[in-house]
């Protein structure tokens, strides 16, 4: 038995996933490369790309060598891992929870997670691993709340799962300015700033974490991602067609919540990126997940990384946080899809 | 073959369906007719598994079925349901597509193979929907979507159907096309179809054994002839009918007769 490479209109082969996926791929690996050399330090682009390959000898200077590869780098690398997750993540609740305006900072799920890092901030901050597992829990728990109070007694309505995204999200920020409130005065500035969406605090373990977090993730969400098309018409449609419902329901959440949860861990609350991202990709090539669940993911990563760039170019030599930049895009979009 | 055997279902404390047995052979249509909240629904989703009867059994061809896998029990029985729920925008060929779900191998890596596509084709030109691969489903008319959901089902190879109502949004020439292609299906594949419908006509002519259904009770099984007489059509609707023969099919045709205040 193989796998079925006949085109037809109106479907998605395994041929064309691959193709959109190798030229998204292209597309990240050139925001890659402009990215790096654009800041407020301009570094040589020749010497510049030379040093990414890895070569020693590129006729940078050693501050420049340190800005590109120590500073500016990691940071691209984690915008990219950020957006990997947070696009996916929001792919993967609009089918699970079908429900296109479904995205994790909407839900409440991202600050789920930013509780959960807050609290092993200031309560268990001697261990860095501890944020990303208390990130998880997080939002996996905000997920599961928000999944129950969107159901109510005659199923889920888009509205009424928006609604509760709400409550959950004003709920939790509440418990982050209390939290807030127990900190000493000099981090609540840096936390305001990781709030909205920080990526310039970068380490290397947070890094490892967020990119192993993102393959679990994707991998796990792509496995699904069949299922997936189908719960998007309805449970007891997939039900009736041989879905697993509850087993698939719960990878999807877990899944999705792993990668929401690695991603505050490492930069706080990214908005609208799962909102923006998997509408373009739907808009552009169609609604199977088995396409849109890797694309939104390598498109995600090079729509942080642009973000990110305005956010530490446009009024260079200060920042903005990449959120700020995000939501400007996003909640524009979210409105216009709303009023559909 | 798919038996019931005296099954009750309770949803909390009301009994839903009480003591029905049921049973639907290779090629045959049967119908299930019955007031608002008889149990019809809950009937047909205990026969696919989805609720289970609290007393007695469903058996598919002498096997309780809940000894089936999900996917093995989704490549047997296939549910047509009232309408599909549609959210996003997906093409006519994907939404078809679903019903070969069940047939997935972990060696496609959740892809199709070409049988799939063949049969999903196969079963577009059977529901009189060739050429209509890549619209999108929100932008068919109700009866074209209607058919476009009997495909799915009709591409699981299911070797019997269960449809909820497939008629009740479709006006006069769709709900005889649909009960027709049901029809067929039934004479050419050997498969076995329960149709929960209101409409007692299109039963009497499409169907060849009919259960009447009030409060979760089987009042009456038999063909339409049999079923469909004045005297049992009031037990169940409690509204006085008139029944003849239909001119050309010469099946029992109901006309209610309704007490106007003049």
């Amino acid at each position: 038995m193989t796998i079925s490479s006949q085109s037809f209109k109106g479907r998605t082969t395994f041929g064309r996933t691959l193709m959109v996926c190798a030229f998204l791929l292209f597309v990240l690996a050139m925001v890659l490369l402009i990215s790096s050399v654009i800041g407020s330090q301009r570094l040589p682009i020749r010497g510049s790309f030379c040093a990414l390959t890895g070569k020693s000898n590129c006729g940078l200077s050693a501050e420049e060598r340190a800005i590109l590869l120590d500073i500016r780098l990691p940071r691209i690398l984690l915008a990219g891992a950020v957006g990997m997750c947070l696009a996916a993540a929001g792919a993967a609740y609009q089918a699970l929870l079908r429900n296109p305006l479904a995205e994790p900072y909407l839900l409440g799920v991202s600050n789920g997670a930013a509780v959960g890092t807050m609290v092993a901030l200031v309560f268990f901050s001697a261990h860095e691993w501890n944020r990303p597992v208390l990130a998880f829990a997080g939002a996996l728990a905000a997920t599961f709340v928000v999944y129950r109070l969107g159901r109510g007694r005659t199923g889920a309505t888009p509205d009424r799962l928006i609604l509760a995204g709400v409550i959950v999200t004003t709920f939790l920020s509440s418990a982050i300015v209390f939290i807030t409130t127990v900190m000493d005065a000099t981090r609540i500035r840096s936390f305001t700033f990781w709030l909205l969406g920080d990526l310039s605090g970068t380490t290397t373990s947070l890094l490892t974490v967020a990119f192993i977090a993102a393959a679990i993730g994707v991998v796990v969400l792509i496995i699904n991602a069949r299922s997936l098309n189908l719960m998007m018409l309805g449970e007891r449609d997939a039900f009736d067609l041989g879905v697993q419902v509850a087993g698939v329901r719960l990878l999807v959440f877990a899944a999705a919540s792993l990668l929401v949860g690695a991603s505050v861990a490492s930069s706080g609350s990214v908005g609208y990126v799962g909102l923006v991202v998997p509408h373009l990709v739907r808009l552009s090539f169609g609604s199977d997940n088995r396409l849109v669940i890797p694309a939104a993911a390598l498109a995600g990563a090079t729509f942080v990384i642009v973000a990110d760039t305005l956010a530490r170019t446009i009024i260079a030599p200060r920042e903005l946080p990449v959120g700020a930049i995000t939501a400007l895009i996003g909640a524009p979009l979210f409105i216009y899809l709303l009023k559909r | 073959m798919l038996e019931a055997k005296d099954i009750t279902v309770n949803y909390e404390l009301r009994q839903a369906v009480v003591d029905v047995s049921l049973r639907a052979e290779p090629g045959e249509v049967v119908a299930i007719i019955g007031p608002n909240g008889a149990g019809k629904s809950t009937l047909l989703r205990t026969l696919n598994g989805a609720l289970t009867p609290t007393h007695g059994a469903v058996l598919l061809d002498n096997r309780p079925i809940q000894s089936y896998a999900r996917r093995a029990m989704a490549r047997r029985i296939a549910v047509v349901a009232q309408e599909a729920d549609l959210r996003f925008p997906i093409t006519v060929f994907e939404f078809v597509l679903g019903g070969r779900y069940a047939w997935s191998s972990s060696r496609l890596w959740g892809w199709e193979s070409d049988r799939d596509v063949e049969v999903a084709q196969q079963v577009l030109n059977e529901t009189e929907l060739a050429g209509f691969e890549s619209r999108l489903m929100n932008e068919l008319s109700g009866g074209e979507r209607q058919r476009a959901v009997l495909a799915r089902a009709l591409a699981t190879e299911a070797q019997v159907l269960l449809l909820d109502e497939p008629t009740a949004n479709l006006d006069l020439a769709h709900q005889a096309t649909m009960l027709r292609l049901v029809r067929t299906r039934c004479d050419t594949r050997e498969t076995a179809a329960v149709v929960v419908t209101h409409d007692v006509n299109l039963a009497a002519e499409f169907a060849d054994r009919v259960m009447l259904l009030k409060d979760g009770r089987a009042i009456v099984m038999g063909t339409p002839g049999e079923v469909l007489t004045p005297e049992l059509l009031r037990a169940v609707f409690n509204l006085q009918v008139l029944v003849d023969a239909h001119p050309i099919s010469g099946a029992p045709r109901i006309t209610p007769v309704h007490e106007l205040r003049r």
